[in-house]
């Protein structure tokens, strides 16, 4: 039984990171129709940014709270730069070409960065993997039984943001001006554009906003497994992006349910069933879930006009 | 069909052959004692063979499919584990050699049915799924494949499979770059091909047309990855040891990268980005090696070459976004003052 | 009909343009730098100058294994040219990249052997891309020694491929007889890494040794390299409440697995084999390592003169600790300096002779003497770790 709580605490710790990163592919695919294939990327420099803000603290200042808010702030802020360059520079131009060169453009991105971290030139970090700091004081929080189940006060702290971060995504694209803009763009750009919405710079802020989200999950995900290296982008993007399609590419409540079921289908397989098999079911299931839906639990597959 | 010729027209389907047979032996004597060369070659004709065949689902078709390192590793591994069974055996009325390529093609093509009956089934979800969602599961079943792989004993896991007789050659190697090239000109130019544009530019008024859009997009997908299970069998066959590690996404990703850069649709571009992209890395070495000559500045810099690849990607796609040729043969874009082919206007632009 | 004629010739005149492209190129530069090739075993490389071979992932997941066997390598090379080189010669690598990729390390040996025509081959760590770049050595008969390949299928694959590193039944033996006789443990659980055969390969000999000893192997887990998250399969080991986990993993996922075990409330010991040498794994694993036990080929602690002075320049010229990958690929130059001072001359024959008659050579990973299967008899060291360093505990002799 306690075990059982335990793999539904670890599933739910591991979707709720998936679910923050599956968003900002679900936002993109949603403006743009692109899969934005350097997301996972753009994450990992998020967690840099927040890795040597973390260090220039030291030690005392990065576990108070402001500490925490600089560092989180500091990969947001970094990380929305990052995505509006790369937006500006790489996607832009590319906007009234075919979709698919823009997915090279993307895959090209993702290259640049993921081998670029792992040169040891300069600011940059080298292969390796680094130990992340603790920037929340691990603490237990609860214990149930003879240590039989430990939730642990980062794990609720790191819950209570990721939550935080979804709500607050809810209302900028519900209850907003912006929010109400990306939808009309997402509905069609064209007619957005007529009816006087600035498209371009709508969709660079639907970027930075993606771009920021990313880094934020990235910080989560390095407090949770304590560690940073530059190839976790492309294991944890991957993860999302099935994650997002399973939901339904575009949707964001698709994209938060998809990432927690694939989270907690990934802990049952390893706890359950064999570990070996866990990638594998990972993406059975993404593929039973496409035949049964072909648009992903919470897509529409609309009819084709002609 | 040239009304001029004299020549029967079941003669003029020989005429390829005759061509590049001779050639293909010229090159295999001309490679004779140059290893690294005729390695090269052999990579280079390997993606070659990947991209022109991924080309006609992606580029022919519009299917988006980022999963052909998976139909690869099936013609790979099959055909080492057919290699390894046969490595004893020997037909007793050829001498050792041939009825060593006797074998080899045997293993081939086992491995190239293996990978099209793959294709088939992967082929069969796109009767209902379409643009991204085909490409995630194209993609989950190349790492599915992986995953099998890993847990398999006879397939080595995660050491991979070694020992598989090194029987491949410049000939063998070039004579499937010939055949698959042949095959995707023949269906680009038959009225198969009309029905795959068709899909590619427009799938319900391909429909509308009659075109049965489902056998279709399923033929181009077994016929794609008959070829990829060939390119991946050769490769098993002078890779001394074939591992999961080399048939991940990242190889997906990078034959994508070929026909793109070549140009969707475009066999020739396909061919020319796959012969550049594939030796590029190699010569950005030789460039590197030849500016730092020896010391750490040379190493840098071959790690460097990853990340400039990248950037090449980036810049290749905003400065000429359709690809090398777009959906044109290399013969369209030739210089005027060069002979060209009369009515050359295959294919919808 | 006619259509397939032009393409078939352009498809060959490029495919003929590539290769012989390629086939002159690297030749090109190098009489360009050098003058002429050098007439001693024809290399093309500055005259007076032995060129030797180093093939290793400098990027991809496996880089940080390949940079220190890099590092070792070449701290070897300075120190013999300083010492004067070799017969009157100047030592000299050159590196390639494998990518951590068979295909990779195929053809990067290829082109050191064809042309840059090098002496001999060391590399890489990889077992995968060491048996990819064994066969090629072999068949062109060129003497490579691998410094940390210890798959025993390495040095099978012919008289030219030699080691200076044990094997992996070895290690699992090792760390069953020290589990079993040294801790007295009954009870184990096992995780490894099911994308790396050198995790597989340590992990069966454990199972098998431990269980022939007596011992339960009470559950079986695995992951893949560059995961994370191990939470899932430490839940389901913390079920069968094992006395402690046998991790034959790298570093850099033993310390993240070592954390999160702890958190689980996992306070059993972790034992693993050489891949967890690395000053890194304090700063991944923190506090959750100490107390764990791995074997491993020699101890940056051990105050043997020889080790202190390697430990010391490498610290000099690279910073930071040497690991047992640099440790090994150190020994593994220093042999091959060793035998090509040794083999009466540079042919390959006649170094395959000399590294083959490698015996007592002193190396800072323990004296090397290689028997007729061309891998070294050596004994392994089990460390403790401590806070912030290891412990010598004990050593296994074969």
């Amino acid at each position: 039984m306690s075990q059982l709580l335990q793999h539904l605490i670890n599933g739910l710790a591991a979707g709720t990171i998936y679910a923050l990163v599956a968003l900002g592919y679900t936002m993109v695919y949603g403006v743009l129709k692109l899969i934005n294939f350097a997301h996972g990327d753009v994450m990992m420099v998020g967690v840099y940014f927040g890795y040597s803000t973390a260090f220039m603290l030291g030690r005392a200042a990065r576990q108070s709270l402001w500490g925490v808010a600089l560092v989180f702030l500091a990969a947001m802020v970094g990380c929305a730069l990052l995505g509006f360059l790369i937006e500006r520079f790489a996607y832009r131009p590319l906007r009234e070409k075919p979709r698919l060169t823009a997915l090279i453009t993307a895959i090209g991105i993702s290259f640049t960065l993921s081998y670029g971290f792992q040169l040891d030139l300069g600011p940059l970090p080298g292969a390796s993997p680094r130990a992340f700091p603790q920037i929340i004081k691990p603490n237990e929080w609860f214990i149930i039984g003879d240590r039989d189940v430990v939730i642990w006060n980062w794990q609720v702290l790191s819950l209570a943001i990721a939550v935080g971060l979804m709500l607050l995504l809810q209302f900028l694209v519900f209850r907003t001006r912006f929010g109400r803009a990306m939808r009309a763009v997402s509905f069609d750009h064209r007619t957005a554009a007529l009816m006087g919405i600035p498209t371009d710079r709508i969709i660079a802020l639907t970027f930075m906003l993606s771009s920021a989200l990313a880094a934020g999950a990235g910080l989560l995900y390095a407090i949770k497994d304590t560690s940073v290296s530059p190839l976790m982008g492309l294991y944890v993007g991957l993860k999302a992006f099935v994650a997002a399609v399973i939901g339904g590419i575009g949707n964001v409540p698709g994209a938060v349910v998809g990432a927690l079921l694939l989270g907690l289908v990934e802990e049952f397989v390893v706890g359950y069933a064999a570990s070996t098999w866990r990638d594998a079911v990972a993406f059975g299931f993404l593929i039973l879930v496409l035949l049964v839906k072909p648009g992903g639990l919470f897509g529409r597959v609309a009819a084709e006009k002609v | 069909m040239d009304d001029g010729s004299r020549i029967p027209a079941s003669l003029r389907g020989l005429f390829p052959f005759l061509i590049a047979l001779p050639v293909l032996a010229l090159l295999e004597w001309l490679s004779g004692d140059a290893p690294f060369a005729t390695y090269l070659f052999s990579i280079v004709g390997v993606n070659v063979i990947l991209a022109v065949s991924l080309n006609i689902v992606n580029g022919m078709t519009g299917q988006f499919s980022i999963g052909h390192a998976g139909f690869m590793a099936v013609g790979a591994y099959v055909a080492g584990v057919t290699s390894l069974a046969l490595k004893e055996q020997a037909l007793s009325f050829l001498p050792v050699a041939a009825s060593d390529q006797v074998f080899f093609v045997v293993a081939l093509l086992v491995g190239g049915i293996a990978a099209a009956l793959c294709g088939f089934l992967v082929g069969l979800p796109s009767l209902r799924l379409r643009g991204d969602y085909l490409a995630i599961v194209t993609l989950g079943f190349g790492e599915i494949i992986r995953v099998i792989v890993q847990n398999t004993e006879a397939f080595g896991r995660a050491l991979g499979l070694s020992g598989i007789p090194q029987s491949s050659s410049v000939f063998m190697v070039g004579f499937w770059v010939f055949l698959v090239v042949l095959v995707a000109r023949r269906i680009a130019g038959s009225s198969h091909g009309r029905s795959l544009w068709a899909i590619r530019e427009d799938e319900v008024a391909a429909e509308a047309m009659g075109v049965n859009t489902t056998a279709y997009k399923v033929r181009a997908f077994v016929i794609s990855s008959f070829f990829a299970g060939v390119a991946g069998g050769l490769f098993a066959h002078f890779v001394p040891i074939i591992n999961p590690g080399s048939f991940t996404f990242v190889k997906s990703m990078e034959i994508v990268v070929m026909i793109v850069a070549g140009g969707l649709g475009s066999t020739t571009g396909a061919i020319v980005a796959a012969v550049f992209l594939t030796l590029l890395p190699e010569a950005l070495r030789s460039g590197f090696t030849m500016m730092g000559a020896e010391g750490s500045l040379a190493q840098k810099v071959d790690q460097i070459r990853m990340p400039i690849y990248g950037l090449l990607l980036v810049v290749l796609m905003l400065v000429r976004p359709q690809g090398l040729f777009g959906t044109r043969e290399i013969w369209d874009v030739l210089p005027r003052w060069l002979p060209r082919r009369r009515g050359a206007k295959g294919v919808p632009q | 009909m006619r259509r397939p004629v032009p393409l078939v010739l352009a498809a060959l005149l490029l495919g003929a343009l590539a290769c012989e492209k390629k086939a002159q190129a690297p030749s090109a530069p190098n009489p360009g730098a050098s003058g002429a090739p050098s007439a001693a075993g024809g290399a093309p490389a500055p005259a007076g100058t032995l060129l030797l071979g180093v093939a290793t992932a400098l990027t991809g997941g496996q880089a940080t294994f390949g940079i220190s066997t890099r590092n070792g390598i070449e701290l070897a090379i300075a120190e013999a040219n300083e010492a004067g080189g070799v017969k009157g010669q100047k030592l000299a690598t050159r590196v390639y990249d494998t990518q951590g990729k068979p295909e990779e390390a195929a053809s990067a040996v290829t082109r050191l052997i064809n042309q840059d025509h090098v002496a001999l081959i060391l590399g890489d760590v990889a077992s995968s891309n060491s048996l990819a770049m064994a066969e090629k050595a072999q068949a062109a008969k060129v003497p490579m020694i691998t410094p940390s390949s210890t798959n025993p299928d390495v040095t099978k694959k012919g008289d030219y491929i030699f080691r200076v590193c044990f094997i992996d039944p070895f290690q699992g033996f090792v760390m069953a007889k020290f589990a079993r006789e040294n801790l007295k443990l009954s009870k184990v659980a096992v995780l490894k890494d099911n994308r790396s055969a050198y995790s597989e390969g340590l992990a069966d000999v454990f199972v098998r040794k431990f269980t022939e000893m007596g011992g339960k192997v009470v559950a079986t887990e695995s992951y893949s390299q560059g995961d994370t998250d191990y939470r899932a399969q430490l839940t389901a080991i913390k079920k069968q409440k094992p006395d402690a986990i046998y991790v034959p993993g790298y570093y850099s996922e033993v310390g993240i697995i070592a954390r999160q075990a702890r958190e689980l409330g996992l306070n059993v010991p972790l034992m693993g084999g050489d891949g967890w040498d690395s000053e890194k794994l304090f700063e991944l694993g923190g506090s959750a390592v100490e107390g764990s036990y791995f074997s491993n080929h020699y101890s940056s602690q051990d105050p043997n003169e020889r080790v202190q002075k390697f430990v010391q320049a490498y610290k000099a010229k690279y910073g930071g600790v040497p690991d047992a990958l640099a440790a090994l690929a150190y020994d593994a130059a220093r042999v091959a300096v060793d035998a090509i001072k040794r083999a009466p001359d540079t042919k390959p024959a006649s170094l395959r002779d000399a590294i083959g008659q490698t015996k007592d050579f002193a190396g800072v990973a323990g004296t090397i003497t290689l028997d007729e299967n061309r891998n070294p008899v050596k004994s392994a060291a089990v460390l403790k770790v401590g806070d912030g360093t290891y412990e010598f505990v004990t050593t296994v002799a074969p």
